[in-house]
């Protein structure tokens, strides 16, 4: 008789049947079943069916657990019976996806262990073949640096022990041999701060069961832990923090906060409260379960080229004071606080790409009824975002996601998040300057897509300080990057009066040669000649004859050839055609395309090129967004060289706007594309050898011939000139850090010395805001600099210097250690 | 054993949509693989007087814009609401698709699409009138676009006087 219909199956059948009406998942179980009738595929569709049943396998296990009528322990009851009866047919494909959800949703650790505890219970051998599967699939994640994706794994093992899937004594084992790390001598610090953290934060899941079964050997884990915690090295705290003030909330080094955590989660006899664990409904069922032990598993040695997770900071910004009615926010220390905020940075991290989706995933967090969860996002997204070195994901991911969740939530999500920008900004004095110019891109981009609607006299505080300090000069950046989004008088209609100093100035641009009154500035007369030769179309030798009329203030005598220097000339050209093209970005890429030649011909010395970027500061200097662009594309035209650009903007012209977003945007993206350009040509030199070598394994296994002689010839002096090219580049690069970092020394040197000698307070805003520009290179550019240390630690950041400058790079180079 | 799971390899925000451009010079095939490898994003529903400025300082925030064509009706040669923005990379235009579609530029919704690639003659509407398509036929009041639809502006006249 057809399996299917015999008497318990139909029972089972419709059991489901009638309980799934409504319930999509069991839609799916159940024409599951229905295509096994009798347990064999039809033969007429065979060759589609393999990948359906993947994919149909993959569906069911993905979405379990997701919102459905049923209730989760019967939907994984159903999904277990339906992979049992699969495994015969099915067993690598479903060890395969099972592996593949511990590795990718770690937010549903404890859903996917439940399920395995169920098989496990029914198919011993495969609960066994799916521990060896996840303990090779963890060596080959740690093998390729995917540190992140390896805890999730050894904390689904772990949980895996609370459905008596595992052996505690031999998770213990594992636990101990992970902690032997510390013991190891010379190697870096970020080493075994992993194995550390990997131990403290499976404890939350299975400390309580790892407790009642090997306390004496996990006490005796948990001091080796602590005497680690006490000799670790912290230099590099200050550097990742977001603000430097210890009030409100101090900014705890990651895993002292999980220490104090997991201190106070044993003070509590290892209760813990909030942790989803659908196995004790099952406990019945998996207490009869027999177990397997962990083989024993030993830490792969430290190798050179790994790259063990930076160290970070744990971002707090509210507490139980913050949300005023509803439940309570679990402590700062309090291991609930830590599962929530693992759980939530898990979901963006799997759906961060489909912000509906995220947005919908973080408000239907499980357990969302005992917390402020609105709050939890909040301070979770604004984490990630503040992020030092640099958020996990690219800024605008949040600025969007922020939005579909006040989309969401309208009633309750944008009153905390206005609290939130509140607290931020009350708090500027002691934020991070990096911190702040992301809070400012983030905060008028926001603005953007809600009318500019803020209500700005709450902050008119900020109109009695010097506007230099950072409340005054937050507002006024914001306004100036939302008027890059906007136009001018809109800035002025949203902002109250009172606000009249903080608003930007009207992007217009300011000509030297403007009207008769400048007919007695030198090389006046040029520009009219210069000036009507463009409009009509005067071609480059042409223009370049009528500019050999402009005067050469440098010299006593006019040199015939015009070749030297002579700033005059550039800027009697420049601000004619940047006046001539001002309409637009576009109108002005075409004007520095059209005369491409001439500027070549203008900037061929360093100081024409410092001098080029003076005059185009000069006519722009209230529109900084075309400052910007320009400067960008003079540096893909190669009219300018990144170094260049560095010195003008550490040169004495520009030090009254030394401090504004803008200077730091160019220069940021300067050596973007300095590295970008290295990048580049690295990547053709490698092309190029990977081709060679291809074709002298033809070569081998066939006759060599002149043709193929040829091109390997040929191969190979390409390859010599990209070689130099990359060497060169890499010089230019290398050279770019170094004009920088000195002048950033200089420029910090100067104001100490000054303020010794004056007994003033060098604690002023300009320099906290230079400091951390300071640390933002290195921050930003932590991988590029690498290479260059040992140069920089030679000539550079020495003994002699000032040990605030020092411990800037200290602090830098204890990241990686 | 590192597997991709399909299931949550979802990535909906870059598909390329239902629209094809009638006028391209090729084949659907070469259609379709330019699209999937295209750096430039058709952007639509713009104000009339959204500038250049603002699309630059918009799309600059995922990525490098490398250059952006406003839109321009056929007849008048002023901005008619739509735009091209190419980036350096396909990376940095895929954030844009996932970031910056759907959200507000100068107060309106903006929609992006994936383009094959700007060529000589595509910075033009192709309406009747100069400006697009869509804005020959629409009924509504737009004022950021030239306020009723043309077709609808033709009739518009009448009814203002019957109203009397």
């Amino acid at each position: 008789m057809n399996s299917l219909f015999s008497y318990p199956a139909l029972f089972f059948f419709f059991f489901f049947l009638v309980h799934s009406i409504r319930s999509y998942f069991f839609m799916d179980l159940c024409s599951f079943f229905l295509s096994f009738s009798g347990g064999q595929p039809h033969k007429r569709r065979r060759t589609s069916e393999p990948i359906e049943i993947e994919d149909r396998l993959e569906s069911l296990i993905c979405r379990v657990g997701e919102k459905s009528t049923s209730s989760l322990e019967s939907n994984l009851e159903g999904l277990a019976g339906v992979l049992e009866a699969d495994l015969p047919n099915y067993k690598n494909k479903i060890l395969r996806i099972l592996c593949a959800v511990a590795r990718l949703l770690p937010e549903k650790l404890t859903v996917y262990t439940t399920l395995v505890g169920l098989l496990n219970a029914r198919n011993y051998n495969f609960g066994g073949e799916f521990v060896e599967a996840m303990i090779r699939q963890l060596k080959e994640t740690l093998k390729n640096n995917l540190y992140n994706e390896a805890v999730y794994l050894v904390r689904f093992l772990s949980d895996l022990v609370n459905c008596h899937v595992i052996a505690a004594p031999s998770m213990v084992a594992m636990f101990e041999n992970f902690i032997s790390v510390t013991q190891e001598e010379d190697v870096p610090q970020v080493r075994s701060d992993w194995f550390v953290y990997v131990v403290l934060s499976c404890l939350p899941w299975v400390g309580k069961e790892l407790y009642e079964k090997k306390d004496v050997e996990m006490d005796r884990l948990l001091s080796q832990i602590e005497g680690y915690l006490k000799r670790r090295v912290k230099t590099h705290v200050p550097m990742l923090q977001v603000w430097t003030a210890e009030k409100p909330h101090p900014q705890e080094e990651y895993l002292d906060c999980l220490w104090a955590q997991i201190q106070k989660l044993k003070k509590d006899r290892w209760q813990e409260r909030h942790i989803l664990r659908p196995y004790i409904a099952f406990d019945s069922v998996l207490c009869e379960a027999l177990q397997h032990n962990l083989p024993p598993f030993t830490p792969p040695g430290h190798m050179p080229d790994a790259q063990y997770p930076m160290p970070r900071v744990i971002f707090r910004m509210f507490d139980y004071t913050d949300a005023p009615e509803g439940p309570v926010m679990p402590g700062s220390h309090s291991v609930e606080r830590f599962v929530i905020e693992e759980n939530l940075h898990c979901i963006i991290k799997t759906h961060w790409k489909e912000r509906k989706t995220c947005a919908a995933q973080l408000l239907s967090y499980p357990g969302k009824n005992k917390i402020p969860l609105n709050y939890h996002i909040v301070e979770v997204i604004f984490g990630e975002l503040f992020q030092l070195p640099s958020p996990p994901h690219i800024d605008v991911m949040y600025t969007t996601l922020l939005i579909e969740l006040c989309k969401l939530q309208p009633g309750s999500l944008p009153q905390v998040l206005a609290q939130a920008t509140e607290m931020l900004y009350m708090r500027l004095d002691t934020m991070n300057t990096t911190c702040i110019d992301r809070l400012i891109n983030w905060f008028s981009h926001h603005l953007s897509n809600f009318q500019f609607r803020w209500s700005w006299d709450d902050w008119s505080d900020c109109l009695t300080v010097d506007l230099e300090k950072p409340k005054p000069k937050f507002v006024k950046e914001v306004l100036e990057k939302s008027m890059r989004l906007s136009y001018h008088q809109r800035i002025v209609d949203i902002v109250p009066p009172t606000f009249s100093a903080l608003i930007p100035a009207e992007p217009l641009f300011i000509y030297k040669y403007e009207d008769e009154s400048a007919s007695s500035l030198p090389g006046y007369a040029v520009t009219v000649t210069v000036g009507n030769a463009i409009k009509n179309r005067a071609s480059n030798e042409e223009i370049l004859t009528i500019l050999k009329e402009v005067p050469n203030p440098n010299q006593e005598d006019d040199d015939d050839e015009g070749e030297s220097f002579n700033p005059l000339k550039i800027e009697v050209f420049l601000q004619t055609l940047l006046h001539l093209a001002a309409k637009s970005f576009s109108h002005s890429f075409s004007a520095l395309g059209k005369f491409h030649e001439i500027l070549k011909t203008l900037t061929d010395s360093d100081e024409g090129k410092l001098h080029i970027l003076k005059v185009v500061y000069e006519v722009w200097r209230n529109h900084p967004q075309m400052i910007a662009v320009l400067v960008d594309k003079m540096i893909r035209t190669q009219v300018v060289d990144c170094a260049a650009v560095a010195n003008w903007l550490f040169s004495q012209d520009m030090a009254h706007e030394f401090t504004r977003l803008f200077i730091w945007e160019i220069l940021h993206s300067t050596i973007r594309k300095m590295n970008k350009h290295v990048q580049k040509i690295q990547k053709e030199l490698e092309e190029a050898k990977d081709k060679l070598e291809k074709q002298q394994h033809k070569r081998v296994s066939l006759f060599m011939d002149k043709n193929s002689e040829d091109e390997e010839g040929q191969l190979e002096e390409q390859i010599e000139r990209l070689q130099e090219k990359v060497e060169s580049a890499q010089s230019e690069q290398k050279n770019l850090f170094l004009v920088i970092f000195q002048r950033f020394i200089m420029l910090l040197t100067e104001h100490l010395v000054r303020c010794e000698t004056g007994s003033v307070d060098i604690s002023t805003p300009w320099y906290k805001n230079c400091i951390e520009r300071l640390q933002q290179i290195f921050l930003m550019h932590h991988v590029t600099i690498q290479q260059y240390m040992g140069t920089l630690e030679n000539l550079l950041f020495t003994a002699e210097l000032d040990h605030h400058i020092l411990a800037v790079y200290q602090q830098f180079c204890a990241l990686q250690l | 054993m590192s597997a991709k799971l399909n299931a949550l390899n979802s990535d909906s925000y870059i598909d390329v949509s239902q629209y094809r451009d009638q006028h391209f010079k090729g084949n659907r095939y070469e259609q379709e693989k330019l699209l999937k490898q295209s750096n430039t994003l058709y952007v639509g529903n713009l104000s009339f007087y959204t500038t250049e400025e603002q699309v630059h300082e918009l799309f600059s925030k995922s990525g490098d814009v490398k250059r952006i064509i406003i839109g321009l009706d056929k007849v008048k040669k002023t901005a008619c609401g739509f735009c091209f923005v190419e980036y350096y990379t396909r990376a940095d235009a895929e954030h844009a698709m996932r970031f910056i579609n759907g959200t507000r530029l100068d107060d309106r919704i903006i929609r992006t699409d994936w383009d094959a690639g700007f060529k000589e003659g595509r910075q033009y509407g192709r309406g009747k009138s100069g400006g697009q398509v869509r804005d020959e036929y629409r009924q509504d009041y737009d004022p950021a676009r030239g306020g009723y639809g043309k077709l609808a502006q033709q009739h518009r006249p009448t009814e203002a006087r019957n109203s009397f």
